[in-house]
């Protein structure tokens, strides 16, 4: 592995990468990468901070997948019920997202009663959770429309400019002009949930109960209380990040989010249980997700470079039958594969809360 | 009596019943809230559709518990020894590919096509379950979500084979095996007259024994168990704990590989192998069955006939107005609720050791 890894084979590869992005720079499709990619990203760090309070408070979340979905099919579903009414569409999505995320919360009680208070095995509950969840938004999505299938739609007109800020080159282009306010909302959501975890009282007693609860609980703090309000962050977390994913990037919900919710586990374990590191994993990973909408920005990129006459002719040659002629489903499959290696490359030293998984029993003492 | 409530089966069996019961209590409120006036009747063709047709009832039975079994026979062997084999799915996939390839192009096999093919398939599950066991003996990446990951490049990975080689592209699915390459029906077909049941199910039941005694009676089961119970005090005395995690994860793929391949070798009546952007359900049915089946692999049959049996519901549900999901959702909760068994047994234990010490009987033995 490391052979391969060399300064000069890393130089090359970063030089042909600079290469492609400033030839991309002058298309204004470049934008609309960047921007699909923060749509995916947000919510991926949204998510995996979620798993990040629930695993550091020592309660392993496998039902993220799950809860991420129940909030996503309960806050799309309350957009289907008020986006005619005339109320101010980005106050409605707001709504939409404090209902899923609500929704988030109540689902994870469940997970949080299984496997703090019964003390049942974490993995069990989540499995149990996420079946349930896929099962329960497509039965009742079926019950309630009007066509018969799971499909909730709505209308997607909740785009905006926002004044002066747009007005910042480059940054004011990506993040402030005809963005979604829910996206940005995340963000803040995501920041300041990174503060609360690192810089508090409870974010202090929060991660004692994932190290050590015993000598947590020795020092006077409550663990069961802890670990109750953490899964239910994790669950108001997971279930806004399921409704900023799916307004942006769609125009209906039929019961999945393409499995955000274990990406967001395998996020949350390449970046070390940690939030900045969270944050560039999931960049990385919303920019994989979105691979196949790049792959064609490069090809028509590399169209208008062909016409040059270069010394770097044949590289651009090469390059460009080569992205011509992969297949859709190898691009598709490309974050997957992605994830595997660097799970493999960073998980040899993996530094996961030391009590996530074990149910905490006082009596063990 | 007294020997018989205290053995610890018993309180397993007993406490199973109890989450089924919840479970079907669960389903039941959920159809009364979208449904009321077809909930009882939904309840009822749940409980009863498997035995009220009679013989071919029987038989549809059968036929729907061979995958399920399997499925869970693989999810229960890893569990066993402490992996948690999300990827059943995955490994299914690719398996049911390899063996629906050699059932399809190698005919010239003769008497011996459909045993190699089922080989093949066992294999093609292996093969699929060896990146993950790697990672997890030699990389330390948690087999969670690894197999997570193989199910989705499964996914593409089986679209780009199934497409590459036997596709049928009017019918856009897996040209269909020939006579030759079919899992034999034995005249169980006759005997049950349901024309798509074949020996699958004495497969299934067949692999339940045959992993019960390995686990049980041997000294490679005794192994297995000692590493997925304690991986550091088996390593201590002198098992090779690499090398036993690679082969549980390996048997587990091959036996979800098996169930693959008794899936889809099946004559043109029954279930085609498709080509669309969707992981197999069956691993995760193959969850609730191991789960159900609290990993005992004689459970794990029997929870799948059980399972196999409210499935068999889902032609009947139509006619009360109800779609197949809320038999997944009965299973989720079942599942759900089996998570408790633990805490349900303690309690157990505790009252009838109080009731023995009240008759003042020989409690502790």
């Amino acid at each position: 592995m490391s052979k391969y890894l060399s300064k000069r084979n890393i130089w090359i590869a970063v030089a042909v990468l600079v290469y492609i992005l400033v030839a991309l720079w002058n298309n204004n499709s470049f934008y609309n990468l960047v921007r699909w990619t923060l749509y995916s990203t947000i919510p991926l760090a949204m998510v995996a901070m979620a798993g990040l309070y629930s695993e550091r408070s020592g309660v392993v979340n496998i039902a993220l997948e799950g809860i991420m979905l129940f909030g996503a099919f309960v806050g799309i579903l309350t957009l289907n019920l008020l986006q005619h009414n005339n109320i101010d569409g980005q106050l409605v999505l707001i709504i939409t997202v404090v209902i899923g995320g609500l929704a988030g919360l109540i689902f994870s009680l469940l997970h949080s009663y299984a496997s703090i208070t019964m003390k049942s095995n974490q993995v069990i509950s989540g499995t149990a959770l996420n079946m349930l969840s896929v099962g329960l938004a497509i039965f009742v999505g079926r019950a309630l429309s009007s066509s018969g299938t799971e499909e909730i739609g709505f209308t997607d007109r909740y785009k905006l400019n926002i004044p002066m800020l747009k007005d910042i080159p480059v940054i004011g282009d990506i993040l402030f002009t005809n963005v979604y306010l829910i996206t940005l909302l995340g963000l803040l959501i995501f920041v300041v949930a990174a503060i609360i975890a690192y810089k508090t009282k409870y974010g202090l007693r929060l991660r004692a109960c994932g190290e050590n609860p015993h000598a947590a609980d020795a020092a006077g703090i409550n663990v069961y209380k802890i670990r109750y309000l953490s899964v239910s962050i994790s669950g108001l977390l997971a279930g806004m990040g399921g409704v900023i994913l799916i307004v942006p990037t769609s125009t209906s919900f039929k019961a999945s989010i393409y499995g955000y919710g274990f990406l967001a586990l395998a996020v949350l374990i390449s970046g070390q249980w940690k939030p900045a590191r969270v944050l560039v994993f999931s960049l990385l990973f919303g920019f994989l997700m979105n691979l196949s909408n790049g792959i064609t920005l490069v090809q028509s990129a590399f169209d208008g470079l062909r016409a040059n006459e270069s010394l770097l002719q044949g590289l651009y040659n090469n390059l460009y039958l080569f992205f011509t002629h992969l297949p859709k489903d190898i691009i598709s499959m490309t974050p997957f594969i992605v994830t595997l290696i660097l799970l493999a490359l960073t998980s040899k030293n993996s530094q996961g809360p030391k009590a996530a998984g074990e149910p905490y029993d006082q009596g063990k003492r | 009596m007294m020997k018989f409530l205290k053995l610890e089966s018993t309180e397993k069996i007993i406490s199973t019943i109890i989450s089924i019961i919840a479970g079907m209590l669960f389903g039941l409120v959920v159809m009364l809230l979208i449904n009321p006036s077809m909930a009882f009747g939904g309840l009822s063709a749940i409980l009863l559709s498997g035995v009220s047709q009679g013989m071919p009832g029987i038989g549809n039975v059968l036929f729907n518990s061979a995958p399920l079994i399997l499925t869970g026979l693989a999810v229960a062997f890893a569990f066993k020894t402490g992996l948690f084999n999300i990827g059943v799915s995955g490994q299914l996939m690719i398996g049911a590919f390899v063996a629906v390839f050699i059932g399809v192009e190698w005919g010239f096999l003769g008497p011996i096509h459909w045993v190699v093919a089922i080989l093949g398939g066992m294999l093609g599950g292996m093969l699929w379950a060896l990146i993950p066991a790697l990672l997890k003996a030699y990389r330390n990446v948690h087999e969670v979500v690894s197999t997570i990951m193989m199910n989705y490049i499964a996914m593409y990975v089986s679209k780009m084979l199934i497409e590459a080689t036997i596709y049928d592209s009017v019918r856009q699915e897996a040209r269909e095996v020939i006579p030759s390459g079919r899992v034999p029906q034995l005249f169980l077909d006759q005997i049950f007259s349901f024309e798509k049941l074949n020996s699958g199910i004495l497969i299934a039941i067949l692999a339940g024994a045959l992993i019960y005694i390995i686990l049980e009676k041997t000294t490679f089961g005794f192994q297995l168990k000692a590493v997925g119970y304690n991986r550091d005090a088996a390593k201590y005395a002198g098992v090779n704990d690499k090398r036993n995690i690679v082969y549980s994860l390996l048997i587990s793929g091959a036996i979800a590989g098996l169930a693959g391949a008794v899936i889809y070798l099946v004559p043109g009546t029954g279930i085609k192998l498709e080509t669309k952007y969707a992981i197999s359900p069956y691993g995760f049915q193959g969850i609730a069955v191991a789960l159900l089946g609290m990993s005992n692999p004689i459970g794990t049959v029997f929870s799948g006939l059980f399972l196999g049996y409210i499935e068999s519901a889902n032609q009947e549900l139509q006619s009360w107005d109800f779609k197949r999901e809320i038999i997944d959702i009965i299973s989720a909760s079942i599942i759900y609720f089996s998570a408790f068994t633990l805490y349900f047994q303690k309690y157990a234990k505790k009252y009838i050791a109080k009731w023995f010490d009240k008759k003042g009987g020989a409690t502790n033995e």
